[in-house]
């Protein structure tokens, strides 16, 4: 870790330019980057002596980063890390499987193997969270007191609130979902597989909910319809993308963009759809529209389902009261800060914090920090400047070999990590390099908060 | 780039090759070693031995190549913009300089042992 950042940026006011300059998720990735963010409180050499009991809920990318970087910040606090899960999944891989590009072993470890020195790894799932009495239970009924709480569950898949849908007809049927896991991704391939080998009606879906990496269910178009040119059955395909408001793409410059090549490539474009029911049956899908319910027919169709808060988060006090979040359940942080608005002495991180933009890997590496810097220097007694700008980052795959280096903020800006040498909106092979190539030891390497 | 952080880059290939980074770093440091040592003794550059490691060098490059084509499954062939070409020219440009410094390096020790092994026999 170098210090050189909070130098010039005492204690982390970022202007815009520093913001951009720190906005190099691919940093390492592509060797030619990388700005550590690197606050002083979390230097190995002046770690700070406390006996605090952080809880972090929830074991995936955001909480193993969390772990990682408390642990390199704190001497003799007890950290806890509460989650059931013994596989951990490098998600961002899911489309590459999907894709037919790299087998299911590429994405899947293990939770153990990230778990840093001194912290506890409790294998339960929080079964209720306890804020005012500052603690949490777990489903064997143990309760964890805490003096802060990081929250990480994540969210969940609902595929039961699509009529008719559930996660074991993925790979069948002609429905693929690469969400579900690793096994799910490599049935959505070989189910997309069997038709880019005969053609018919391809559709394509995103729900109306909040969503992890809202570039997958763009990318996972542009692939089908991809494989469908390289075996010569495009001719024989009609590829229909269903969005479900009137864009393509949060961001409008990305959102035009993609337009343009939806054009380019012939695939047609539904606007104000919903996914709402399924029948594998007859190979029917239902959507809301605004003028009521249509029904499409496809022979291949891919299914993202609604998400939302796990629900012990959703039972609990901590998600958004009011607002579009309050059903989902997104937990009520400052966007900047990532600390609760209602319990200061609880921040959230990665997919369940109710913020504005970017349920990815990106997000988390750049939340991350800010939350735990937050926390160590409340925890010494100061406060934090440091603030998250939003930034987040898509590899938005347009082809197989090529992709388009989206990274963007909350005001919708584009934040190029390389401008000049890696323009944001241009498919690119550097673009798909780092995606197939450097993007999983980032990942890694954030895990172990190594970068 | 001045917040290059060098510890980033060195965890990230640390996850990318594993214990095979240290074998690389090895071979480039080690190889850069004996070709300046090699330089000092010989003073200058043997052009005979330079061409045809050169030639042996463009093989080096277009080995490079395939090789990011294949851990990429994907090719110089999807190249769609300038920031491609770049890559493409540094990674033959690695593999060409790479492989010309080994083979010149191998092949100039290699003779000055022979050579030394006459005089001894000689001797």
């Amino acid at each position: 870790m170098t210090t050189h950042d909070h130098q010039h940026v005492p204690r982390g006011a970022l202007s815009p330019a520093h913001a951009r300059r720190r906005a190099l998720l691919l940093a390492g990735a592509a060797a030619a980057a990388g700005a550590g963010f690197a606050p002083g409180s979390t230097r190995a050499a002046d770690k700070v002596r406390t006996k605090a009991r952080i809880v972090i809920a929830g074991a995936g990318a955001a909480g193993l980063t969390a772990a990682a970087r408390l642990a390199h910040a704190l001497d003799g606090a007890q950290i806890t890390l509460i989650d059931a899960r013994k596989e951990h999944y490098y998600q961002p891989g899911f489309t590459l499987i999907g894709a037919g590009i790299k087998p299911i072993d590429y994405v899947v470890s293990t939770t153990a193997e990230y778990v840093p020195v001194g912290v506890d790894l409790v294998p339960e799932a929080v079964a209720e969270f306890d804020p005012q009495g500052n603690r949490v239970v777990t489903t064997s009924g143990k309760a964890y007191p805490y003096d802060f709480l990081i929250v990480a569950t994540g969210m969940t898949l609902e595929y039961g609130l699509i009529e008719g849908m559930d996660e074991r007809l993925i790979g069948q049927q002609g429905i693929g979902s690469i969400y579900r896991s690793p096994g799910a991704a490599y049935a959505t391939w070989q189910a997309l597989s069997a038709f880019a080998d005969r053609g018919g009606r391809g559709v394509f879906t995103r729900p109306a909910t909040e969503m992890k990496c809202a570039g997958a269910p763009l990318k996972i178009t542009f692939i089908a319809e991809d494989h469908l040119t390289r075996r010569g059955k495009r001719s024989k395909a009609k590829i229909v993308y269903n969005s479900n408001n009137r864009v393509l793409f949060s961001v409008p410059i990305v959102s035009e963009k993609v337009r343009m090549l939806f054009e380019e490539r012939g695939i047609d474009v539904n606007y104000e759809r919903v996914l709402k029911a399924i029948d594998p049956g007859k190979r029917i899908a239902t959507f809301t529209t605004p003028g009521g319910t249509e029904e499409q027919g496809y022979d291949f169709i891919h299914v993202i389902p609604p998400m939302r808060a796990p629900e012990p988060i959703r039972n609990s006090p901590l998600p958004w009261q009011t607002g579009a979040w309050a059903a989902e359940g997104w937990l009520e942080v400052d966007k900047g800060t990532l600390r609760h608005l209602r319990y200061p002495n609880v921040f959230g991180v990665g997919d369940i914090a109710g913020v504005p933009k970017g349920k990815t890997a990106a997000s988390v590496k750049w939340q991350v920090p800010v939350a735990v810097d937050h926390l160590v220097a409340q925890i010494a007694g100061g406060k934090s400047q440091a603030l998250y700008t939003g930034y987040t980052s898509c590899p938005l795959i347009t082809r197989l070999g090529r992709a388009m280096l989206v990274e963007f903020d909350y005001r919708n800006n584009l934040v190029p990590s390389f401008p000049g040498v890696i323009a944001p909106l241009e498919e690119l092979w550097v673009t798909w390099v780092m995606k197939t190539m450097a993007l999983k030891p980032t990942y890694v390497s954030m895990l172990r908060g190594r970068a | 780039m001045k917040e290059l952080d060098p510890t980033i880059v060195l965890a990230v290939f640390q996850e990318m090759l594993g214990p095979l980074l240290w074998v690389l770093l090895a071979v480039v440091v080690l190889g850069l070693l004996a070709f300046v040592l090699l330089l000092v003794r010989e003073r200058r550059i043997v052009s005979r031995r330079l061409v045809g490691a050169e030639m042996l060098g463009i093989l080096g490059g277009a080995l490079a190549l395939v090789l990011m084509a294949k851990v990429s499954s994907s090719g110089f062939t999807d190249a769609g913009g300038p920031a491609d070409w770049f890559l493409i020219a540094a990674v033959f440009g690695a593999g060409l300089v790479g492989s010309t410094i080994l083979v010149y390096t191998v092949a100039g020790w290699w003779s000055v042992r022979r050579q030394s092994g006459r005089f001894a026999g000689s001797a």
